[in-house]
C-alpha cells in the first residue's frame, strides 16, 4: 500500500493522565467512516477489597516494540487507516483511564475488530505491570491472557521479526474469525509480520 | 608478518580465544521480580556458550526467592521474548518478565 501508515504509540510519563481526545483526533480522517475506541479504567474493588490506587510500570522500550508489532499485525488483518495506543505509568487513581486505543477505518467492522484485537493482545503480551494498593497491602496483578500465552511466547524465536507477536496472533485472529461476523482473515497476510 | 591470509586455523584460534572469554550480560528486574531481588538490574558474568536459561539459573541461585515466579515468568533478550535455550552474546540485555498486567 502506498498509503502512509499512521501509528501513534505512547507510553506516557509517570503520573501523566491520558488525554483521550488527542488520540481520537490523531486517527480522525475524512477518508474514514469509523473510529473505534477502547478506554480501560481502573476499578475500585477487587474481590471485595477496596482498591485505593493502581501503580503501573513498564519495560518501556520493549513495550513500544511490542505495540509496534501488534499494530503491524492488525494492519495485516484489517483495513485500517490510523492507530493510536496510549498507556499510563505511575499512579492512576481509581476511576481514571489507564489505557486508550483508537482506530479508524473506512468501514466500522475493521476498526471495531482491530480495536478488540489490539487491547486483547496488549493484555496478553506487552510488558506492563500494575500493582493494586489496598488499605491493608498491595498485590501485583496478573493478566490471565498472559498466563495462557506463556508457552507460545517462550517459544518465539528471537531472530524472527516481531518477536512479541508471531504465530499466536494468527491463532487469535482465527479464533476471532469463527465467532466474529465479517472479520477479514487474509491468510497471506499472516506472514507479513515476520 | 604473514598477514592477509586468514586460513581456517586462524579462525579456530580466534574462536578458542572467544570460548575462554566470559560474557557480560545485563539482567533487568521488573515488578515482582524487582520486589523479590530488591534491585532493578545487575551485571552478570557467564561463560561463553551459556543460554538465557543458564543465566536465569545463575540469577535464581543468587536470589532464591525468584523461584516463586519461576513457573509463570518469561525471559526477554534485547527487548524480545526469548526461549531459554537461546545462546546469549556479550552485551546482551536479559529481563525477567513476571506475569504482566497492563490494561
Amino acid at each position: 500500500m502506498a498509503d502512509e501508515e499512521r501509528d501513534l504509540i505512547e507510553i506516557l510519563e509517570e503520573n501523566k493522565p491520558i488525554d483521550t481526545n488527542k488520540y481520537t483526533r490523531y486517527v480522525r480522517s475524512p477518508k474514514c467512516g469509523a473510529i473505534a475506541t477502547f478506554e480501560g479504567t481502573t476499578r475500585d474493588t477487587f474481590e471485595g477489597k477496596e482498591v485505593l490506587e493502581l501503580k503501573y510500570e513498564a519495560y518501556v522500550p520493549m513495550a513500544i516494540r511490542c505495540l509496534k508489532s501488534l499494530c503491524s499485525s492488525a494492519r495485516a488483518s484489517w483495513d485500517i487507516h490510523s492507530i493510536a495506543v496510549a498507556h499510563c505509568l505511575g499512579t492512576v487513581p481509581v476511576g481514571e483511564t489507564s489505557v486508550f486505543v483508537a482506530i479508524s477505518s473506512v468501514h466500522r467492522a475493521d476498526a471495531l475488530d482491530a480495536c478488540k484485537f489490539l487491547i486483547d493482545e496488549l493484555k496478553a503480551s506487552v510488558p506492563i505491570w500494575k500493582k493494586e494498593v489496598y488499605t491493608n497491602g498491595e498485590v501485583w496483578k496478573e493478566n490471565k491472557e498472559f498466563i495462557e500465552r506463556i508457552p507460545d511466547l517462550g517459544k518465539t524465536l528471537h531472530d524472527q521479526a516481531g518477536a512479541c507477536s508471531g504465530k499466536k496472533e494468527v491463532e487469535a485472529r482465527e479464533r476471532k474469525s469463527c465467532c466474529g461476523t465479517k472479520v477479514k482473515v487474509n491468510d497471506e497476510t499472516s506472514d507479513s509480520c515476520s | 608478518m604473514v598477514d592477509k591470509q586468514i586460513d581456517s586455523k586462524d579462525e579456530e584460534t580466534l574462536q578458542n580465544e572467544d570460548e575462554s572469554r566470559s560474557l557480560q550480560i545485563k539482567f533487568l528486574f521488573f515488578a515482582r521480580a524487582r520486589d523479590l531481588t530488591g534491585m532493578t538490574e545487575m551485571p552478570l558474568e557467564v561463560s561463553y556458550g551459556s543460554t538465557a536459561g543458564d543465566c536465569l539459573n545463575k540469577v535464581i541461585s543468587r536470589f532464591p526467592r525468584l523461584e516463586e515466579i519461576r513457573g509463570c515468568m518469561l525471559l526477554a533478550r534485547n527487548e524480545e521474548y526469548t526461549p531459554e535455550s537461546t545462546t546469549v552474546k556479550d552485551g546482551d540485555e536479559l529481563a525477567i518478565i513476571p506475569p504482566i498486567s497492563g490494561g
